[in-house]
């Protein structure tokens, strides 16, 4: 009794999962095939781009630059003990830009801007504002949607950059500063050893983790029920969702680019 | 406000439409003539705003019918509904003001974004709707959350009307407004179907405003239209349900689930 009981309650997870999963991609499909349809907004366009990239701004380069500057600090400690103190400028640069600044980039604004969306679009839709656009002839998956889904492919990609360049600085300041590193050596030594394809691997991971948290955001947003309770729901699911999300893509990303 | 006697605009028949085992409506039959009012009474959860999202398509029925100029319109999606919806004109109970954007630019909205008319333009439009919703020029610049409710309800009611579509839905529309101004809405209403010949479907529970903007009146009931009739025949229905419900009995053939102390 208690077996099938269990099973059932796997089954039905299960299968709550594969239905879940279903919506998103059918979801993900029409919010895609109406970013490329006119009309376009650009005046929202603008704006969510600004919201999203000029105002995570802080979050993301406070972030970054005590991730460098840690990473420092324990690479120092953890190559000290064989003698090759020399990778710090090694190991800060590739860890910011292939890993470090993509990941922690995309969960802050998971955080920041895919919570955000998910609560204003959930608010829209209780209070029948997305119900109300419909009425007005505007498509909310081209008003609402789109430009959040292209703004944040853009935008977190910038923001990467962004961190990647306040990261290693971070580290810089920190080797120099604390740890009695030579600076033109330690700039050398990073220039040399950073490729193309550290900082557009780097890239291609925040394109992907902000099309990630703006899809969520919007999905769980678009979709909430409920009153403030689901407009609650929605937001902690949007961040949640995103965030297991982008670790598992990182994963993918890195391997597609690496594995060989 | 006589109906004509060409077809309706709208057709309704055999809605049907359930929330899981909560059966809303139950083989909904209506009528709306071109220019003509109607009124749909009814007490409150009977479904007589998930009627009016039935055939605007906010909310897809079960089953049934909705015919709007000859045309049907249920499973109508994409351009096609965008084009139909240009024909309507709707006031949600709630108000559903966009909150980002100022009271001018909620009024504007359907004819910027819906018919690309040109902002300064649209904005003269606006002003204009808001000044007979009684809202003067200060208003359209605050924020829908700056508003009372019932001054949000009026710019609600003014968006509503902005395009002059030739079908406009009223859910509730003198709801939490004072009876003067209650009743300057009801002018409004009427007017909009008189000079502008549009079709009108109205939800209220206010009988005086019913008695006043109605060519004909409508009982939903237990999901289905119990009783329809020209308003001058609201008293002489001969319905007990009618009856109970324009002289707010509480005691009658139309049971509320509530505990009796
Ligand atoms: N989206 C929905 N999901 C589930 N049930 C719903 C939904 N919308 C409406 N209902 C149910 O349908 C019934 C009718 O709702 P509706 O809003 O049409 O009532 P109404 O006649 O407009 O009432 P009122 O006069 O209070 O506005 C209610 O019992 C409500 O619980
Ligand atoms: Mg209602």
């Amino acid at each position: 009794m208690f077996l099938i009981s269990f099973l059932g309650t796997i089954g039905r997870v299960f299968l709550g999962f594969l239905g879940a999963t279903g919506r998103l991609g059918i979801f993900m499909g029409a919010a895609v095939s109406h970013v490329f349809r006119p009309p376009f907004y650009p005046r929202l366009l603008l704006q969510q781009m600004i919201s999203i990239g000029y105002f995570s701004l802080p979050v993301v380069g406070l972030t970054a630059l005590f991730t460098g500057m840690a990473l420092a600090l324990q690479i120092f400690e953890g190559s000290a003990r064989f003698n090759a103190e020399g990778t710090v400028a090694y190991i800060v640069a590739i860890g910011m830009t292939r890993e470090l600044a993509p990941v922690l980039g995309g969960l802050m604004v998971a955080g920041r801007v895919g919570a955000a969306m998910a609560a204003e679009l959930g608010t829209m839709r209780v209070t029948e504002q997305i119900d109300a656009l419909t009425t007005l002839s505007t498509n909310p998956f081209k008003y609402l949607i789109a430009p959040r889904l292209i703004a944040g492919t853009l935008m977190v990609p910038f923001l990467v950059l962004v961190g990647d360049i306040i990261g290693i600085f971070g580290g810089f300041t920190m080797a120099v500063q604390a740890l009695d590193f030579n600076a033109g050596t330690y700039i050398k030594n990073t220039f040399d050893i950073l490729t193309n394809l550290d900082i557009i691997s780097g890239l291609v991971k925040a394109a992907a983790f902000g099309f990630i948290v703006t899809l969520m955001g919007c999905f769980h947003g678009f979709n909430s029920r409920g009153g403030a309770q689901g407009v609650g729901a929605a937001t902690t699911n949007a961040v949640v969702s995103s965030s297991i999300l982008i670790l598992s893509a990182n994963l993918i990303v890195t391997q597609l680019f690496f594995s060989n | 406000m006589a109906t004509s006697q060409t077809t309706p605009k709208i057709i309704i028949r055999g809605l049907h439409k359930a929330f899981g085992s909560k059966v809303v409506l139950d083989g909904v039959d209506l009528d709306i003539g071109k220019a003509e009012s109607v009124v749909i009474l009814g007490g409150s959860g009977s479904g007589k705003s998930v009627l009016l999202k039935c055939v605007l398509g906010i909310v897809k029925p079960d089953s049934g019918s909705i015919k709007v100029d000859g045309v049907e319109t249920v499973g109508m999606k994409g351009k096609e509904r965008d084009e139909l919806l240009r024909k309507f004109g709707m006031l949600f109970q709630g108000a559903a003001l966009f909150d980002s954007l100022k009271v001018w630019q909620n009024v504007a909205f359907g004819l910027i974004q819906g018919r690309g008319m040109a902002r300064a333009e649209a904005k003269a439009v606006a002003l204009k709707k808001l000044g007979q919703v009684g809202l003067g020029a200060d208003v359209a610049e605050l924020s829908p959350a700056e508003l009372s409710g019932g001054m949000q309800k009026r710019v609600a009611l003014a968006r509503a009307i902005a395009a002059d579509p030739e079908i406009i839905f009223f859910d509730e529309p003198t709801t939490g407004l004072d009876p003067i101004m209650a009743d300057v809405i009801n002018d409004l209403i009427i007017a909009s179907v008189r000079t502008l010949g549009a079709s009108a479907l109205s939800i209220t529970h206010d009988i005086a405003s019913a008695r006043k903007i109605a060519d004909r009146v409508a009982m939903l009931f237990n999901g289905k239209i119990h009783w329809q009739g020209p308003v001058a025949e609201l008293d002489r229905s001969g319905n007990a349900h009618v009856d109970q419900f324009i002289h707010g009995r509480a005691e009658g053939p139309i049971r509320m689930q509530v505990l009796r102390p």
